[in-house]
């Protein structure tokens, strides 16, 4: 744990930082941001056997974002779907990983590319649409919830599969 | 007892995240309603300061943009004094500005939102420059929104582009006024609604403040209307209005203080009673 501590630190304000800086600023269309910080919760270090890394997890996610909220004026959204992403983890884990998960010999490090982006996927579609539900929070704009969770859920997914591809060190 | 604690440790993790997405939860409900959230918000200390350096930055890149929406101010304004010795049509001048009733701030914006559905902006004055809650805020061009937050140096304004936000507006050539809403799709247009159908309306008629509220005077510019239907009821317009600002690009901004805010809520208030 101790010599994961360091970068997580550093990407968890490094990610921070982009995000309200530059992403919450894009406004593609109008209205589509990637919410990239995200990546931080879907490569947190997974620790085998450990129950208590989870109660970590679950914390730092809440934090992560309430600290966007703060930034962008949205009361706990997303708060809320960072915990919702963080606690929904192993499933997700397993089911794009499988084997490799369970047998707990998976390492961010050296993963495919395609079970990757099944695991981003995933991931982003569910943090997304807790997000924009809370939002929006008004049934009678479900059709708008949809519309931002896909064109929001694409921009995302690219952009975090290309950071992790582009930042990971140990990649042939 | 024992089973109690057994059933604790044993669902620690859904717990855990039960109570934190409850706290997400009641902190996003309190944000749905007006006024009420409390620490969460880009107006205070740490989140005012890193917007202010973003900002100092960000500055440089609409340099030109601003230069253009000043050059046209500027023009304005001129012709506003060469006109001011003939002009016998004043009754805007004249209600808000010769009796002092208004003072005028300027600030500058370090945050905008335009993309979600409840839009806040920050800006960089704050109590130390006697601003309080409800002091209207707007640009040459148009309405901004409301002061909603206010810390020692920053204040949050509530935008226009806030399903929250209710503005009192009313058509320009006639008297017919009603509610200003956003119904959080574009943020191009906002929405009038409860123009009684006795009003004339027509498409590309200019909205302006409509003055019933102790906020903003009557007459400064809002937008054009776009296109109208009737209510499912019938006897109200739901109008679009195009905004005549871009909310999308706001630099500097004017806040608008009305010195006898006091004494109409004062007289309000006893009428009440």
């Amino acid at each position: 744990m101790t010599n994961a501590t360091a970068p997580n630190i550093i990407r968890f304000i490094l990610l921070l930082v982009v995000q309200i800086a530059i992403c919450n600023n894009i406004n593609f269309f109008g209205y589509i941001n990637p919410y990239i910080y995200i990546i931080f919760i879907l490569l947190f270090p997974i620790n085998d056997n450990n129950n208590n890394n989870r109660l970590f997890i679950l914390l730092l996610s809440f934090l992560l974002g309430i600290l966007v909220d703060m930034f962008s004026d949205s009361g706990g959204v997303h708060a809320a779907a960072s915990v919702c992403l963080a606690y929904a983890r192993p499933v997700m884990l397993k089911a794009s990983f499988g084997m490799l998960y369970e047998h707990q010999s998976l390492k961010f490090s050296n993963i495919d590319t395609g079970n990757l982006i099944t695991y981003v996927t995933l991931g982003t579609v569910l943090h997304h649409l807790v997000l924009f539900s809370l939002e929006i929070f008004n049934i009678s704009g479900i059709l708008l919830i949809f519309k931002k969770t896909l064109f929001s859920s694409i921009f995302t997914i690219i952009l975090s599969v290309l950071i992790i591809i582009l930042f990971s060190r140990k990649r042939k | 007892m024992q089973q109690i604690f057994n059933f604790v440790i044993r669902n620690k993790t859904f717990l855990l995240f039960l109570l934190l997405f409850g706290i997400s939860m009641a902190l996003t409900i309190q944000s749905h309603s007006y006024h009420r959230s409390q620490f969460i918000h880009s107006a205070n200390g740490i989140t005012g300061g890193v917007y202010g350096t973003l900002n100092s930055v960000g500055q440089y890149f609409d340099l030109k943009d601003k230069n253009q929406i000043l050059a046209e101010e500027n023009k304005r304004l001129r012709e506003r004094l060469f006109n001011l010795s003939s002009d016998s049509d004043s009754s805007y001048v004249d209600t808000t500005y010769s009796r002092e009733a208004y003072r005028v701030i300027k600030a500058e914006v370090f945050k905008n939102s335009y993309s979600l559905t409840n839009n806040y902006l920050t800006i960089n004055k704050g109590k130390n420059d006697s601003l309080k809650q409800d002091f209207g805020v707007f640009t040459s061009n148009g309405i901004v929104g409301i002061i909603d937050k206010v810390s020692k140096n920053y204040a949050r304004v509530l935008s226009i582009l806030n399903k929250n936000s209710r503005i009192n507006a009313r058509i320009k050539k006639t008297n017919h006024s009603g509610s200003l809403k956003w119904d959080g799709k574009s943020p191009v247009f906002v929405q009038l609604d409860d123009v009684s159908t006795f009003a004339p309306v027509k498409v590309g008629d200019t909205i302006v403040t409509g003055g019933q509220s102790a906020i903003f005077p009557r007459g400064i510019n809002i937008g054009t209307i776009d296109s109208f239907e009737t209510d499912i009821g019938g006897d109200t317009y739901k109008i679009q209005v195009k905004l005549f600002n871009d909310m999308t690009n706001i630099g500097t901004v004017y806040i608008l203080e009305n010195l006898d805010r006091t004494e109409i809520k004062f007289l309000e208030n006893t009428t009440d009673d």
